[in-house]
Parts: C-alpha cells; structure tokens; sequence
C-alpha cells in the first residue's frame, strides 16, 4: 500500500519549518542530559525487590524468578495484560462471515518445496512452543514466548496460501478468550479458598500456573495471528481502493460531483 | 558500572531518536515507528538497570519489559490496522474531490 503514486511521501507540505525541527532536538537534547544527570545521580538506587522475590521463590510453585513474578507475585499485571491483548484483538477482529477456522484452500498452487518445508517445520515450531512452555517454570520462557511460536508457525501457514483462517468463527472466539477466561477463573477460584484474589496456595501454586499459563498460550498465539491475519487483510484493501482511485480518478470525477451541483 | 551507563546513555539516546521523530516526521507509519523505537529505549534501560543489583538481574524489571513487549506488540499492530484504514478512507474521500 505505501508504494502507490498517489502515497503522500514525497509531499512535504506537512513538513515542520527547519526552525521548528531545530528548536525540537535542542529542547530533546537537554532533556535527554537532564535525564542523564539524574539517571548518574541515582545509579547506586538499589531496590528491595529482588531480594524479596529470592526469598519468597519457594513458595511460589515455580523456580524461574521472572515466571513467579509474572504469574504469581504480580499475576495481576499479566491477567490485565492478556486483557489488553484481548481488546486489540476485539477491536481487529475482521467481519466477514463466521466460517470454518481451519480451511483448506485447494485452488492455489504452491510451491512444493515450500509444502514440503513447512510439513517439516510446523510440527517442530509446535514441539518447540510445548518445550518453551515447560521450560519456562525454571528456565527463561512461558506463555509469551510460546504462543509467539505458535503464532509465527500460523503466519508461515498463511504465508504458504494452503490454509486459510477465520477468525469470527465460534471455535476462534473461544480460543481468543479461553486464556482470559482461565485466569479470571483461577483468581475467583482462589479467592474464595484464600479470600484474596489471585493469592494461590503454596500446594496449588504450579499446577495453577500451568493451566493458567497453558490457556494463556492458545489465546495469545491465537491473538498474535488475527493482528497479522487482520493488518494484511486491511493492506490488501487499501491497496485495492488505492488501485482503484488511482485508475478511476480521471473517469468518475465528474459523475461523482453530479450529485452534489 | 561504567558498561550499565553506557546502556542507560544509549537507552536514553533512543528515547530522544523516537521523541524527535514522533514530533517531526510528517507520516503516519514514521511516527508509528519512532513509538516504537521510544519503547525500545524504555526496555533496554529497564534490562540494563536489572543488571544493577549484585550479579543477578531483578527479576521484577525483566517481568515488565516482558509486559511492555507484548502490549508494546499489541499497541503496534492496532497503530497500524488505524493507519491502513485512516488511508483507505483518504483514498475514497480524494475520488469525490477533496
């Protein structure tokens, strides 16, 4: 879409004045010595924080000090988190008619190599996304970077053309939600046996996790594939209307004012 | 100490790259992307003052960095879907002749 004649990037018409544009990276300038100065005044600034969560590692059901403040200690952040994802996702979501969300597209030819690629690489993408998973209780990794895998195996598989998705479908919508809906579940499941949200026994501690952060993976590869699926549907839109008004401009211009005179 | 501060100069020095251009470029998709390079900037002075404490990282920055990616991933892509259709818009509107 941002390589069409009619693209606006040559026009610098809103191009601020070179004074302006001078004035802006002096004042950025000294706000970034500014910034400096107090970043080599309070650069012995030490926080309790690490110290608390090494402490308290033990009870929190995993060994991986970022997985336990994700998931247990400030699991807030991440229920609040998966949400926002969501409300992209909602906002993004296309409307065309709810179908199948897996479907074949047989009228394309593909090349076999690439067929052949991806038989060999999807089902290691998702082996790897179910390792990073696990791994993530002790080790860097977990939801995020799991449903990132999956996600980037999806976008190889549209990429393909083989395989086509639908995001309205009935299947699609609980997959986006099944991560939100687990979290929201756990934390007034905890609740009531604790009475404070989100505060998970010690005993239940990893297996909370695990389920919390298994759902959370499904929604959030499925999230990062409808942004991807839903930006290169609006780019082929844009680049049909901007086809279309840059061929028809000369032709429709005055039937289109008719109305108006 | 001297390699964290060259990390926070550096993180800072981003931040203004994407401030600067956030105000100045003209375009949509450039302002976009000067956001984004202001996060990076943000993320990396959080993982280089993770570093600060004893040999091991705080975990609690590393957790917010994460969050920020991923909410800096979703923000990104909703930019972009507004962009694209903000100028399927000025396409349909410039063929009645505005």
């Amino acid at each position: 879409m941002f390589e069409s004649p009619e693209f606006k990037e040559g026009n610098h018409s809103n191009d601020l004045p070179l004074v302006v544009r001078i004035l802006c990276a002096i004042a950025i300038g000294v706000l970034g010595l500014g910034l400096i100065g107090v970043l080599m005044s309070t650069a012995n600034l030490s926080s309790t924080l690490p110290t608390l969560v090494q402490q308290n590692l033990a009870q929190s059901g995993v060994q991986n000090p970022v997985t336990a403040v994700l998931l247990n200690f400030r699991s807030y952040d991440t229920l609040l988190e998966i949400g926002v994802l969501l409300i992209v996702a909602v906002a993004m979501l296309p409307d065309s008619p709810s179908g199948r969300l897996v479907a074949v597209v047989t009228d394309t030819q593909i090349n076999p190599m690439l067929e052949a690629a991806l038989r060999w690489l999807v089902p290691m993408i998702v082996i790897m996304a179910g390792y990073m998973l696990w791994t993530g209780a002790a080790l860097p990794g977990g939801a995020f970077q799991s449903g990132a895998l999956l996600a980037g195996a999806g976008v190889l598989i549209q990429l393909s053309g083989r395989l086509s998705f639908c995001f309205t479908s009935t299947m699609a919508k609980l997959l986006l939600t099944i991560g939100l809906i687990t979290f929201m579940l756990a934390a007034v499941g905890v609740a009531i046996m604790t009475g404070v949200i989100l505060q998970y026994p010690t005993e239940l501690a990893a297996p909370l996790i695990l389920l919390i952060e298994s759902a959370a993976t499904i929604s959030i590869a499925t999230i990062l594939l409808l942004l991807y699926n839903s930006l290169a549907t609006q780019v082929s839109v844009t680049n049909a209307a901007v086809t279309t008004s840059t061929t028809s401009t000369t032709s429709t211009t005055n039937i289109d004012k008719e109305p108006k005179s | 100490m001297t390699q964290i501060l060259l990390y926070n100069i550096a993180s800072i020095g981003l931040f203004g790259i994407g401030l600067y251009g956030l105000i100045v470029a003209p375009h949509i998709i450039k302002k976009i992307l000067a956001i984004n390079i202001m996060s990076v900037g943000v993320f990396m002075l959080l993982v280089a003052s993770a570093s600060n404490v004893n040999g091991t990282p705080d975990p609690v920055l590393h957790a917010m960095v994460l969050t920020g990616i991923v909410v800096a991933i979703a923000g990104t892509a909703l930019a972009l879907f507004l962009a694209a259709k903000i100028h399927t818009l000025d396409q349909t509107s410039d063929k009645d002749g505005h």
